[in-house]
């Protein structure tokens, strides 16, 4: 009669204690990251409380690595970062739920009307450079360097069904089949201001949060075009081609250099100017994060910015505090 | 004089016989092919993850780098929502049950709560993380902290509990409750004494069984915004965290080819997991089930 009182007890007793040891483990948590590139920082005084952010995931790689590295230089300041898109983001901070927002497009109008009516003052900083890359099919031979005028045409909603010849007349005549990311994110953003004017994208695309389900559709079908993020063209080169545009290859030295335009397109962060004054955490964060954003860009697959504009960032984020 | 054609039966048997084998056959394909592809999927989430599985981690957390990633943070984060999903879930649960089975009389009112609770149980997972973004997020406040995923949990699969719960209860046998007054005891004394103890195994196995999905659940966290990049653990109820869903969905998105292999190691781990959520489920009705 006794026994599932029993049993309750055993198993109430046994998640407190589980939720006990969870706890215990946080002291332990400082000896994972010893590899970290800011011996100056560790002698700065040691900063508590904690910092929010979110927004696109093309940025979160980046922001990973700086949290990493950051968790060696402050252990006690608590960095939490989502992923959900730069729209995703833009919506939380406005609802002020974040002290940062990462994007990769610049902020709209609408954002920044909204924003302005919650109250909250921003300031925007670069963090790296991106080249959006056009990729087709290793078996495509014949789209090879486009022009934008040609993107446009691939691209924009006319309601008609594309082929390959409707470009070029030599080209075969077979439908075109569409990837893209999905809406969300600020790279369908980008794309659609910069190549189709904010015209409409074929609807036939097929889009996905998940650049690597468009890696594999484009890489599955001989007649397929995409576009994303440079990172993922260079994690799947042998499964890919890329496509010149106006004549430029992306590469680190052209996207570099400034000549992949229109479509090297630069990553921010979007910050929360209040937060930047009355958090010193979240202020320490964003200072340490345009430290370093250059070398953790290159490391995960991004380009870094020149000197002079990582300057500039923290020169404007001095003048926040 | 026969009546019956032997030839004939012969003939219509063997198309008979036949047409019994085809559909046999047909239905036998047809369970193996959920068994064949559940087979394919393990076989290739062991190939790829087995090689990161390993106790460093279990012990780090996320990092850019494939062989320095761990999944400390979403597992222990995973282990702090279920310590806030079972017992809200469980006690609203069995409550529920209980005044629906033992006091509710019957009538239009309660058929109709009958009703919207099975229907619930049928509303898509995304729709609770809204609501979860509307209430517990933003009109309590409560931020993207453990209790506000937990709460919203506790709602997705609180209608599995009931639903687990009333059939548990339903299946006490009324003597056994007559026999109960019978001896002076009330209704509160019965339940307590008599129905709860008889239905807790079937109680606690539909339970267990609907925390094995909160855990794998990942749209309402992604609605709700928990954020998957962070190096520190949860040490109140209040806490940032991140969960094992949305770590694994988050390195399956990454460019690296090395990230889909930690991916499939913490699919590994959610799995881990699961298998022991539900082995307790059978020990717990195997060991109490017996006792009619």
């Amino acid at each position: 009669m006794k026994k599932w009182k029993y049993l309750t007890m055993t198993a109430v007793m046994g998640s407190a204690l589980m939720l006990g040891a969870c706890s215990g483990d946080n002291s332990t948590q400082n000896n994972n990251n010893a590899e970290t590139n800011s011996g100056q920082e560790a002698a700065d005084e040691k900063l508590q409380g904690s910092v929010a952010g979110d927004g696109s995931s093309t940025v979160a790689p980046i922001i990973e690595a700086v949290v990493e590295e950051y968790a060696g230089a402050q252990p006690d300041v608590k960095v939490s970062v989502g992923v959900s898109g730069t729209g995703g983001g833009f919506e939380k901070f406005i609802a002020g739920e974040t002290d940062f927002s990462n994007a990769s497009r610049f902020i709209k109008t609408e954002e920044k009307e909204k924003l302005d009516q919650a109250g909250i003052a921003y300031t925007e900083l670069a963090l790296a450079y991106d080249g959006l890359s056009v990729v087709v099919n290793p078996e495509n031979d014949w789209a090879k360097d486009l022009t934008i005028e040609q993107l446009k045409k691939i691209w924009t909603e006319d309601g008609t069904e594309k082929k390959w010849s409707d470009i070029d007349p030599s080209w075969p005549a077979e439908k075109i089949v569409f990837y893209s990311p999905g809406t969300d994110s600020g790279t369908y953003d980008y794309f659609d201001e910069v190549v189709l004017d904010g015209a409409d994208l074929v609807s036939a695309a097929t889009l996905s949060e998940d650049d690597n389900m468009l890696v594999q559709g484009i890489s599955g079908d001989k007649y397929a075009i995409g576009f994303f993020g440079f990172a993922y063209y260079l994690e799947n080169k042998d499964k890919l081609n890329i496509v010149k545009v106006n004549g430029i290859e992306p590469t680190h030295d052209t996207i570099e250099k400034g000549e992949y335009t229109p479509l090297s397109r630069p990553l921010f962060t979007y910050v929360k100017n209040s937060a930047m004054k009355d958090n010193a955490a979240a202020y320490d964060f964003v200072k340490f994060t345009l430290e370093n954003a250059g070398d953790m860009a290159e490391a995960v697959g991004y380009v870094r910015l020149p000197e002079e504009k990582y300057a500039e960032g923290l020169k404007t984020l001095e003048g926040l505090k | 004089m026969r009546y019956i054609d032997d030839t004939v039966v012969k003939k219509r048997m063997t198309k008979r016989i036949t047409f019994n084998k085809v559909w046999k056959s047909l239905f036998f394909l047809a369970t193996t092919f959920a068994l064949v592809m559940l087979a394919i999927l393990l076989y290739r989430i062991v190939t790829q993850g087995v090689g990161y599985l390993n106790i460093d981690f279990l012990t780090n957390f996320a990092s850019r780098f494939a062989d320095k990633a761990g999944i400390k943070a979403a597992l222990i984060g995973s282990l702090w929502l279920m310590g806030v999903v079972a017992p809200v879930s469980i006690v609203l649960g069995v409550g529920t049950a209980i005044y629906l089975e033992e006091y509710a009389k019957k009538n239009r009112l309660n058929d109709f709560i009958r009703m919207n609770i099975s229907n619930l149980a049928g509303v898509p997972s995304i729709v609770f993380g809204l609501l979860g973004l509307t209430i517990f997020v933003r009109m309590m406040e409560l931020g993207k902290s453990i209790l506000a995923a937990g709460l919203t949990m506790s709602l997705l699969i609180l209608p599995v509990i009931i639903v687990a719960a009333q059939e548990a209860i339903r299946a006490v046998p009324n003597e056994q409750r007559e026999a109960s007054y019978g001896m002076g005891a009330t209704k509160w004394q019965t339940i307590l004494r008599v129905v709860l103890p008889a239905a807790i195994p079937g109680i606690l196995t539909g339970s267990i069984l609907a925390l094995s999905r909160a855990i794998g659940e990942t749209a309402p966290l992604v609605v709700i915004g928990i954020p998957v990049i962070l190096q520190f653990l949860p040490n109140d109820l209040l806490s940032q965290f991140t969960a094992l869903p949305m770590q694994i969905y988050d390195w399956a998105k990454r460019p690296q080819e090395a990230f889909q292999y930690v991916a499939a190691a913490g699919i590994l781990v959610l799995m881990i997991v699961l298998l022991m959520m539900n082995s307790i489920a059978i020990f717990i009705r195997n060991k109490f089930q017996k006792r009619y």
